[in-house]
């Protein structure tokens, strides 16, 4: 009797050991309590201030995991330093895959960096969702199917400047300073392709480009007032933006200021140049200016103070990274919601391709964010704003370039 | 049993291990491997000029960028085998570095250093400049070599075993060229330049070409990492790049062949390491490892052992009998 009964409880623990192995062997990154998600930033090197995305995604998974995990599993949040270097970035990656072995990669930041991997990952097929970078080839579905983007791509922003342009300065005269890159390059197309051919050639009466390291793009500005310009199409990083809204302002150039979204923020850009020079200046946006007064007694802007205060102290709470990483964060926590039991990467990148008009906190209102198995650019909304010398005032359509 | 026995077998045990690596390691640690080869390359190139011939660069990460681009580049627009690319990249550094050398000659020490500095910072924008060859900030992305004559193994370990053998053969070249009557001439300039130009030593001659081999090892050791990233980008190829370089031969010690492989551990690993320990601080603990290593081993890991070796068979060589004075 009690042989047998020993028996039969081996014969149980055989049967649900044969059962749950070969599930727990398909599934890589994932036991049952924790999901392995990895990500690499650049944490020194160059461009070390993006590094605070990387270490507010981690609060924010923190959060998630001290409110129950994702189905019950915490999120295992692995980062690595790549320093913005693309060998770096390959080596931390294949750590990542081959010998952390994570469920999916996540926000790898940087467009060398991703560039450096992206054929690895996905002969490797892992999941390499939300990247973080402006380009537009992460939405290449067909020939890069693990790969999914995340922000509006600059060549999309300077479409969108176009056709305001077309539809309301028929006759602009236009100046454009963009800085002398791939960022630079990519707004420059989306402003070109926007126009089409004949006006560009029509309308654009000077471009000028500045280096990374120039100390100041003074000249630049006086010479696009004496071009005779009556549009300027400002594509600079915060540096350079405060110098070109405070030169423009000291010579008296007043033309219809378009500046990129990359240097829209109140604190670092507005207010050091002057919020009476930045009077009437357009952007594009698509999410809500972390520094704009506007957004006050807002609940998501609230409730991301109140979650930077308790999980990421020394965070800037004026660096538009750090709601860019949370809401990115948001996204992916509800990426793996969807996953529901199965953790696989195929499912993983099949949930990260059914986001159907999913709105999060820090997005503009009536921003929603869109994927499919064609479409690998998540957010491809934005909407025009003006600042009235105190905040952004949004007006018009919401732009989708999706619909183009 | 003599030094130099030990010495050889410590060389062959060495190389059975690095035989034997690729077939118990991952792929991953293959690849982290196949990197300290090709930084010992470069090293050990760098070493030639810095601390055989006591010329500072901080610019020769530039001279590997240069390498890997010419591998880029000739795999990306002509489609030549890889093979070739290699020993082109580095006869191409070779020249360039020759031709370095000879404005350099003016310039001693410090304000040397200074002038590689600037080659360092130049190169990156160079490359964006000419975008039509290089890709610009985009850079140029490659296939991954794959092992050829039917060979069973998977292209990391190809590359690990093609890395190993280009490292091997430049480390015995260097070793034949510092020994012999070249190599004494390269040092005596660095002790005393008047000295070996009286005794006869072209010392002009010698520092260029000094420059040039040693920026002809670093464009072999780009060529290299070309292949095994399988990206070139500017931001690959920073200032920083070429300070690396700099405090692997300092580690690994300064006029020392082995010194190469030592550094090259050190620079691939420890930032790891680093990182490992603390995710707040990493440069933080990275600079207080270089502080210990400087601090314990001041003349490098290889000055290092060589006292160890030195002090252990000491005694055996010597009479049993104490020198008069040395205490017991």
């Amino acid at each position: 009797m009690r042989t047998r009964g020993i028996l039969c409880v081996l014969a149980l623990a055989l049967g649900v050991a044969a059962a749950t192995l070969p599930l727990a062997a398909e599934t890589i990154g994932v036991t049952a309590t924790e999901i392995k998600i990895g990500n690499t930033n650049p944490y020194s090197g160059p461009a070390s201030a993006y590094g605070t995305i990387g270490k507010v995604i981690g609060a924010y998974f923190k959060k998630v995991n001290d409110e129950g995990g994702v189905n019950g599993r915490k999120v295992n949040y692995i980062s690595y330093d790549d320093a913005y270097t693309p060998p770096k970035a390959v080596e931390m990656v294949r750590k990542l895959v081959e010998q952390d072995q994570v469920a999916a990669l996540f926000q790898t930041l940087g467009t060398p960096t991703n560039t450096a991997i992206h054929k690895y990952v996905n002969q490797q097929k892992v999941p390499h969702l939300f990247v973080a970078t402006g380009a537009t080839k992460w939405n290449d579905p067909q020939h890069f199917p693990w790969t999914m983007g995340w922000q509006p791509n600059y060549q999309t922003e300077g479409r969108i400047y176009a056709q305001y342009i077309l539809k309301n300065f028929p006759d602009a005269k236009i100046g454009i300073l963009y800085q002398n890159d791939d960022y630079g390059k990519d707004y420059r197309k989306g402003l070109h392709d926007g126009l089409g051919e004949a006006n560009a050639k029509k309308m654009i009466v000077m471009e000028q480009t500045y280096e990374v390291t120039d100390p100041t793009i003074d000249s630049q500005i006086v010479n696009l007032k004496n071009s005779g310009a009556n549009v300027f199409f400002n594509v600079t990083i915060p540096k350079f933006a405060v110098q070109a809204i405070k030169k423009a302002h000291d010579i008296g150039w007043k033309p219809t200021h378009f500046l990129n979204n990359v240097s829209s923020s109140l604190a670092t850009v507005l207010k050091p140049a002057g919020l009476e020079a930045s009077r009437g200046l357009i952007t594009a946006l698509y999410m809500k200016e972390i520094t704009d007064p506007q957004w006050k007694n807002d609940k998501g802007y609230q409730d991301w103070v109140a979650f930077m205060k308790k999980y990421y102290s020394e965070g800037a709470l004026d660096d538009q990274g750090n709601a860019f990483g949370y809401t990115v964060a948001q996204a992916m926590t509800l990426v793996l919601k969807q996953c529901g039991n199965d953790l696989s990467r195929e499912n993983i990148l099949r949930q990260a391709e059914s986001l159907k008009n999913v709105e999060l906190p820090l997005l503009l209102p009536g921003i929603k964010v869109n994927t499919s198995q064609t479409d690998h650019a998540p957010i491809e909304q934005e909407q025009l704003a003006k600042f009235d010398g105190e905040r952004w005032a949004t007006f018009g359509e919401l732009y989708d370039a999706a619909k183009k | 049993m003599p030094l130099r026995t030990l010495r050889l077998g410590v060389t062959l045990l060495a190389v059975v291990v690095a035989l034997a690596l690729p077939f118990t390691l991952s792929n991953f640690r293959l690849f982290q491997f196949t990197q300290v080869f090709i930084y010992a390359i470069s090293l050990l190139g760098l070493n030639i000029l810095t601390g055989y011939n006591g010329q500072i660069s901080l610019g020769h990460g530039a001279f590997y960028a240069v390498g890997a681009y010419t591998t880029a580049i000739m795999l990306d627009k002509w489609n030549v085998p890889y093979g070739w690319t290699i020993p082109v990249a580095g006869l191409l550094c070779l020249v360039a570095g020759f031709l370095f050398g000879i404005p350099a000659l003016r310039l001693e020490g410090l304000y040397l250093a200074l002038a590689t500095f600037a080659l360092a910072l130049a190169v990156p924008q160079i490359l964006k400049y000419f975008e039509n060859w290089t890709g610009g900030s985009q850079g140029i992305v490659l296939s991954k070599p794959t092992a050829p004559w039917g060979l069973r193994v998977n292209p990391d370990q190809w590359l690990y075993f093609l890395t190993l053998a280009v490292l091997l053969l430049l480390f015995v070249l260097a070793t034949n060229l510092l020994a012999g009557r070249t190599g004494r001439a390269i040092v005596a300039i660095r002790d005393n330049p008047i000295a070996a130009q009286a005794m006869g030593v072209n010392t002009a001659l010698y520092k260029s070409l000094t420059f040039g081999v040693s920026a002809g090892y670093v464009g072999v050791a780009g060529a290299l990492s070309a292949l095994a990233v399988a990206y070139v980008a500017p931001d690959a190829f920073n200032v920083f790049l070429s300070i690396t370089f700099l405090t692997g031969i300092v580690i690994g010690g300064l006029a020392s062949i082995w010194g190469a492989i030592f550094g090259a551990l050190f620079i691939q690993f420890i930032p790891n390491w680093a990182q490992d320990i603390s995710k707040a601080a990493p440069w933080a603990i990275y600079g207080i490892f270089l502080i210990g290593f400087m601090y314990a081993m001041p003349r490098g890991i290889a000055g290092a052992i060589r006292l160890l070796t030195a002090r252990a068979w000491r005694p055996r060589a010597e009479p049993s009998g104490a020198a008069p004075g040395s205490p017991r």
